[in-house]
């Protein structure tokens, strides 16, 4: 075989490599798209955005997906509501006062974190934090919203502090000297010069990782309950958007029917929004990279 | 390096600017350094420097890169403590205080000795922003009007107001190369300090820049000690009363600048000046 046609096949075949992954995503999106195409045929699209009740397993069936979305956002909240002031302490920690000796160990070992199969977080949640929180908040149902949030704050917290701690590494060390030479405090230079240079980068952070606990299943299948409900109270049993779609697939639910098909209009809205989140995110780091290029 | 603008005096003209020259050249001591050395980890990168740094007069340092110029600017506000594994031994004194004292407020220290770096840095913010800053993490006014007054000055005062005070909040990265660095000279002299280090700061320059960065120097001498390093020897002599000529970690030579350019008593110094080495 002559080079040329070695290099033809090796040419076309890592193509097909390329091309694999990229054909999976767009099927992926297809098969949603299709299902949820005739999903809607039955349910008009205004039902299912709006409605406030959500029974597709029941014998009085409604669409109206609200409440699962209402039960992603409270949980993804509460998630934040620990990830991010957390996370943006820890890498003004590992940015600006840790040693270098430090810092290069602690980041990897934070980053373990992230490493952890969710259904331990999950088991973590259900077995551990609830138990332990009901000593104190004795309403608290045993399956609720509020200790699978707290533990995938715990989970997206190294997402979030990584992240931002790279944006303020980016971040020129003149521009810390010209604060520190006004006399600025170490605290003052991270959080008046430093964070805000940084603020593209700590945002994409943000996003990216409010569109992984958007996404997160494991840990609210488990912890959170199976009860969609519009609420915003965390401690009763909800059900988020992820967390029905195991439950629908898990069942017996037979291929063709109605209700199965309402998850395929779930997890496209899912996708939808994680896509949306992505892509703002993707285009802050973008332009964070320009502004100190 | 010679002939980069018209206005340029050649090396013999040092004699000083066309009969302005300074009231006196003995004003008093404002820093007196005294066997300093310092070191990054084990490699010593100032040995034994001594000198006297007189008040409201300009200070020149030069030498080749690498010879501990802007090591030693940056031992005077202990910037250089923010680098980790960095030591010293010998004393700097600022108006008879020990700046490397114990006991010492860092912050305070820096408030009165303000910096310009090589690389102009200002920040991310406004044009006001970047003035008001030193300002406002110093608490030094928590009046609106009086803020505004102050940024108006400094401005004013770095010769950049005419140029910026129809756009003040705009981005200060919008700005020039020259521009930005005549902000960052404001933003150090918001504060008020006694003391102004200019770490090269027309290095980076065009001439016609680099002439106001000048002129601006030769104006801010009546009202602030200023000590710049340059690797820009007729830059040293055009804006300098004394000039001190640093080689490999060791200050070889410091005297008034006329006699360090046409009388150097050491030969090293003249090599460097006549551009024989270096």
């Amino acid at each position: 075989m002559s080079t040329r046609t070695l290099e033809w096949i090796i040419e076309r075949l890592l193509f097909l490599c390329a091309a694999l992954s990229v054909l999976t995503t767009a099927g992926i999106i297809a098969v949603l798209a299709f299902e949820t195409y005739e999903f809607l045929h039955e349910v008009p699209v205004l039902e299912f955005l709006t409605g406030t009740e959500w029974t597709p397993l029941f014998a009085n069936q409604r669409f109206g997906v609200l409440p699962l979305v209402v039960g992603t956002m409270l949980v993804s909240s509460i998630a934040m509501v620990v990830a991010l002031p957390m996370g943006l302490l820890a890498a003004i920690y590992l940015s600006e006062y840790a040693p270098s000796g430090f810092r290069r160990i602690i980041k990897p070992v934070l980053e373990i974190l992230a490493g952890v199969p969710t259904v331990v977080y999950g088991y973590f949640a259900l077995t551990f934090v609830t138990p332990l929180l009901q000593q104190f908040l004795p309403s608290l149902s045993g399956f609720n919203a509020l200790s699978p949030g707290l533990v995938m704050g715990l989970m997206i917290l190294p997402l979030v502090s990584s992240l931002s701690e790279d944006a303020m590494r980016a971040v020129p060390r003149g521009l810390r000297e010209g604060s520190y030479a006004l006399g600025a405090t170490r605290m003052q230079t991270a959080l008046k010069v430093v964070v805000p240079a940084a603020f593209s980068g700590i945002t994409a952070a943000f996003i990216l990782a409010v569109s992984r606990a958007i996404g997160e299943t494991m840990i609210v299948a488990i912890a959170a309950g199976q009860q969609p409900r519009l609420t915003a109270n965390p401690f009763v049993p909800i059900e988020t958007m992820t967390a029905y779609i195991v439950q629908v697939s898990l069942g017996d639910t037979p291929q063709g029917t109605i209700e199965y098909r309402t998850i395929f209009a779930v997890g496209m809205l899912l996708f939808l929004m994680t896509f949306g989140l992505n892509l703002v995110s993707t285009w802050l780091r973008q332009r964070f990279r320009e502004e100190y290029a | 390096m010679s002939g980069v603008s018209p206005t340029v005096p050649s090396l013999s003209g040092v004699a000083k600017r066309g009969g302005q020259s300074p009231a006196s050249l003995d004003s008093p001591v404002k820093i007196a350094v005294d066997r300093l050395n310092f070191y990054y980890g084990e490699k010593r990168a100032l040995d034994g420097i001594s000198i006297q740094i007189r008040s409201n007069l300009v200070t020149a340092f030069i030498g080749p890169s690498g010879c501990g110029k802007s090591t030693f600017l940056r031992t005077l506000n202990r910037m250089n403590d923010i680098i980790p594994g960095t030591r010293v031994e010998g004393t700097v004194e600022i108006d008879n205080q020990p700046v490397y004292d114990s006991s010492l407020d860092v912050v305070a220290l820096r408030r009165r000795v303000g910096m310009v770096f090589q690389k102009s840095n200002p920040f991310p913010k406004s044009i006001f922003e970047n003035v008001a800053y030193g300002l406002r993490i110093n608490g030094l006014t928590t009046s609106k009007v009086e803020m505004a007054d102050r940024v108006e000055e400094s401005l004013r005062q770095a010769a950049i107001w005419e140029e910026v005070k129809d756009r003040l909040h705009d981005s200060a990265l919008a700005l020039s190369g020259g521009q930005q660095q005549r902000l960052c000279i404001a933003r150090a002299l918001a504060i008020r300090p006694e003391i102004l280090l200019m770490d090269e700061p027309a290095s980076a320059l065009d001439p016609i820049a680099t002439q106001r960065i000048e002129e601006l120097i030769y104006d801010l001498r009546k009202t602030y000690t200023i000590v710049i390093v340059t690797h820009n020897m007729q830059q040293a002599a055009r804006v300098s009363d004394f000039t001190a000529f640093f080689w490999l970690g060791r200050l070889v030579e410091f005297d008034r600048t006329d006699k360090m350019f046409t009388a150097p008593a050491e030969k090293l110094t003249e090599d460097y000046v006549t551009g024989r080495c270096g």
